[in-house]
């Protein structure tokens, strides 16, 4: 995809052949080049999650369905979160982050290249691993195919004794091998933006972008670390007889749930804060605005990671904590809706008396705001214990955290997708394409996300594989199939823009939507090498200073 | 180049004219990262051998079979005194001091090793205690085992450093790396405090 010419002693070389190519991909440590790997591995799997999905709705579409039968379902359900949380969110934020980061804060690549090709290759070395599960899963026992334990892998379901044959350790290795890829990354961000800042950049002259990223890498220090010391407490269970999670031998399925969660829930937010630092990139740029309250958005952001962090145990009010645990965990979890209020308030401050460009970007964006803030007031109910024991495991939960993953994460990518595309490839993206894929992908989203809600509040339960007719849940199950299906038509029109724009889209230039940040400074897309000479910045928003000299926001700042 | 590109008052200046510019180094901002993540896999073993304590249902007890390790334990926390010493001698460039305050870090390192080798083999052929006897056996060799885990790969790294050493390839200059890597070792003797704490002390 680089368009530099190789050129040896003043010689061109000519095209590289196909081998060539392939062998410089595999081999690189440009920071820009594993971005885009990551982000492409990532789009395979959304695909095949996506197609899990799919399946997953046309057996709920009508009662008594077989589609699929109950073993499959459960496979479906398991690889689809698996898929979509390990193999799909974090690699695309981390794609994202690996290419911004060293181009937003002045630097000429990642602190360390070598350990991030390194956790590139193992994020997707993992996923790999769990979709051969389809093919070894079964192990000597001839039990199962792939995963079939949720994607939260509840013990005791885990032992041997219930999940025979290898398809719970495909799960375990390829989380737990992902999950080292993603500390490497983690600790590569935290050293780039540290110390690799070109001169100038302080930290409260940083992007906002680089200040999030920064957050959510200290997060995965922390909360990723304890799923991989419990998958390794798993694979001693399993693999040399331990007992932590073996309740015969007085082990505890509620310890997994714990170790689990600590790490569950502050994920969301290490998936959600990377797509607080595209809004925060986006809005401003399509606003015409600065950023409002700047320093107030990054302490919401660090007040975020903190709470946070104390949150988890409102994912398991139905085991039956003590009353002082379930009330300990329903503040903090309404609590942590407090700086995350901020922030919407903050980019609503950002958009008021601006002059707002309604480019696709922008449009995904505003649906960002708009759902986040619906799957806010959702998750402020479930934070509620005594509402949370009755809608547990029913479809609302369902309902609430697909609005937060796709009304809000996804919709936050797709904004990214539109803003940086004409960076990495030098094309625009269509906004005609831009535009059906946001109304498709808008309809469809509603149609089966709003509607979602209902049949959980009927009493109906997540991952059961079909149901009795007469309930009232069988036009809302039709109409939430619908609506996956028109979803799904849209991706489609995403890809066919993503791959028609590279060939025919329009040139990009440097600069196309009059950005302020370091990356539009350079062509598109980047040299290899970054920035001819280092760059040397005095505001947040050094492009604005280079192209207003006679009013650089350094004045004010 | 980029600079004489469309905005002609791209105001650049190189790196190396701003003295007032320093960033942390990046060798230890990692290694500081790399450790955050590490004390939070072992505060979840740590956690589970004190949720576990107790909690066995057959024997034998940490109260039965555990012998307190003073000697070795002296031996893994002094390797951090030695370690110390020896990157200072490197910064003072006496290359010769440093090697043999290395080699005694390693010494140390693997006298840690050998006591907990034999603390083990006596434990699992004397007393019968293994991974799946029971809870205090599976937590045991889990947290123990992952502390020791680290200690190996530490020493391991030790001897790249020693053999580089020997061959002469170390010098002032790599002073900074040699700094970074004890700050592993400093690490993985300070997890042995606390392991130490709630095996040995807490856990009887």
């Amino acid at each position: 995809m680089s368009s530099d010419a190789i050129a040896v002693g003043g010689v061109l070389l000519d095209e590289p052949t196909w081998g060539e190519t392939l062998h410089e991909w595999v081999t690189t440590v440009d920071h820009k080049r594993i971005g885009i790997m990551y982000v492409v591995s990532a789009l395979l799997f959304l695909l095949l999650g996506g197609l899990e999905a799919l399946i997953i709705r046309i057996q709920l579409m009508y009662p008594h369905n077989d589609f699929v039968s109950p073993q499959v379902f459960n496979r479906m359900f398991t690889m689809h979160g698996t898929t979509m949380i390990f193999f799909v969110a974090m690699p695309i934020l981390f794609g994202f982050g690996n290419y911004l980061v060293p181009l937003m804060i002045g630097a000429r690549d990642m602190a360390f290249p070598r350990l991030n090709a390194f956790s590139f290759w193992l994020a997707t070395l993992g996923g790999l691993l769990l979709y051969f599960s389809f093919l070894g899963g079964s192990g000597l026992y001839a039990a199962g195919t792939a995963p079939d334990v949720g994607w939260w892998a509840y013990a005791p379901l885990t032992s041997r004794a219930f999940s025979p044959g290898s398809s719970a350790d495909y799960w375990t290795i390829a989380v737990l091998v992902s999950g080292f890829g993603s500390i490497g990354t983690a600790i590569n961000l935290i050293a780039t933006i540290l110390c690799m800042r070109c001169p100038g950049m302080t930290l409260g002259r940083m992007p906002l972008l680089a200040w999030l990223y920064l957050t959510m890498a200290g997060m995965v220090l922390i909360a990723l670390t304890p799923l991989s010391a419990a998958q390794i407490m798993l694979l001693i269970d399993r693999y040399l007889g331990g007992h932590f999670f073996d309740t015969q031998a007085g082990g505890s399925a509620t310890l997994w749930m714990h170790f689990f969660w600590i790490f569950g829930h502050p994920e969301v937010y290490i998936l959600i804060i990377p797509c607080f630092a595209f809004m925060s990139e986006i809005i401003p740029v399509f606003s015409r605005k600065p950023i409002f309250g700047y320093p107030v958005m990054v302490a919401a952001t660090v007040c975020i990671a903190f709470v946070s962090m104390s949150v988890w145990a409102h994912h398991m009010f139905t085991i039956g904590m003590s009353s002082y645990a379930n009330s300990f965990f329903t503040i903090t979890t309404m609590a942590v809706g407090v700086p995350t209020g901020i922030k919407i308030f903050n980019w609503l401050g950002t958009m008021w008396g601006g002059r707002i460009q309604f480019r696709t970007p922008m449009l995904f964006a505003i649906g960002f705001l708009f759902q986040f803030l619906i799957a806010g007031l959702t998750g402020i109910m479930l934070a509620a214990s005594p509402f949370d024991w009755q809608l547990s495991h029913s479809y609302f939960v369902v309902a609430h955290f697909h609005y937060v993953i796709v009304g809000g994460i996804l919709f936050a990518i797709f904004a990214a997708f539109y803003y940086w595309y004409p960076k990495v490839t030098g094309r625009m993206l269509s906004e005609r394409l831009g535009r059906i894929h946001f109304w498709l992908f808008v309809i469809g989203f509603h149609l089966t996300f709003d509607l979602m809600h209902v049949p959980g509040l009927l009493g109906m339960p997540r991952r059961i594989y079909t149901y009795e007719p007469g309930r009232g849940w069988e036009t809302l199950n039709l109409l939430v199939s619908v609506g996956s299906i028109i979803q799904a038509i849209s991706v489609l029109v995403f890809v066919a823009n993503l791959i028609r724009s590279y060939w025919k889209g329009a040139r990009a230039g440097k600069d196309p939507w009059d950005g302020w940040t370091l990356e539009w400074s350079i062509s598109s897309p980047p040299p290899a090498y970054n920035f001819a000479a280092i760059p040397d910045v005095a505001s947040r928003r050094p492009l604005w200073d280079r192209k207003h000299p006679e009013d650089p926001d350094s004045r004010y700042e | 180049m980029e600079a004489a590109s469309a905005l002609e008052l791209e105001p650049t200046r190189l790196v190396d004219t701003t003295p007032s510019w320093s960033l942390p180094d990046r060798g230890k901002v990692g290694m500081a990262a790399f450790i955050i993540a590490e004390s939070a896999i072992f505060t979840i073993f740590v956690v589970a051998y004190l949720f576990y304590l107790g909690k066995s249902l057959t024997g034998p007890t940490p109260r039965d079979v555990l012998e307190t390790p003073i000697f070795y334990t002296i031996c893994l926390l002094s390797s951090s005194v030695t370690i110390h010493l020896a990157g200072q001698r490197l910064g003072r460039g006496q290359p010769v001091i440093f090697l043999v305050l290395w080699l005694l870090t390693i010494v140390l390192g693997g006298l840690f090793m050998y006591g907990t080798a034999q603390e083990w083999h006596r434990l699992i052929y004397e007393r019968g205690l293994t991974i799946s006897t029971n809870l205090f056996g599976t937590t045991y060799y889990s947290l123990v085992g992952l502390h020791a885990f680290h200690v190996t790969v530490g020493l391991l790294m030790l001897a790249i450093v020693l053999v580089s050493g020997l061959a002469g390839r170390v010098g002032t200059a790599h002073s900074a790396r040699v700094d970074v890597l004890s700050l592993y070792w400093h690490f993985v003797d300070a997890v042995w405090v606390v392991v130490f704490t709630v095996v040995y002390i807490i856990g009887r």
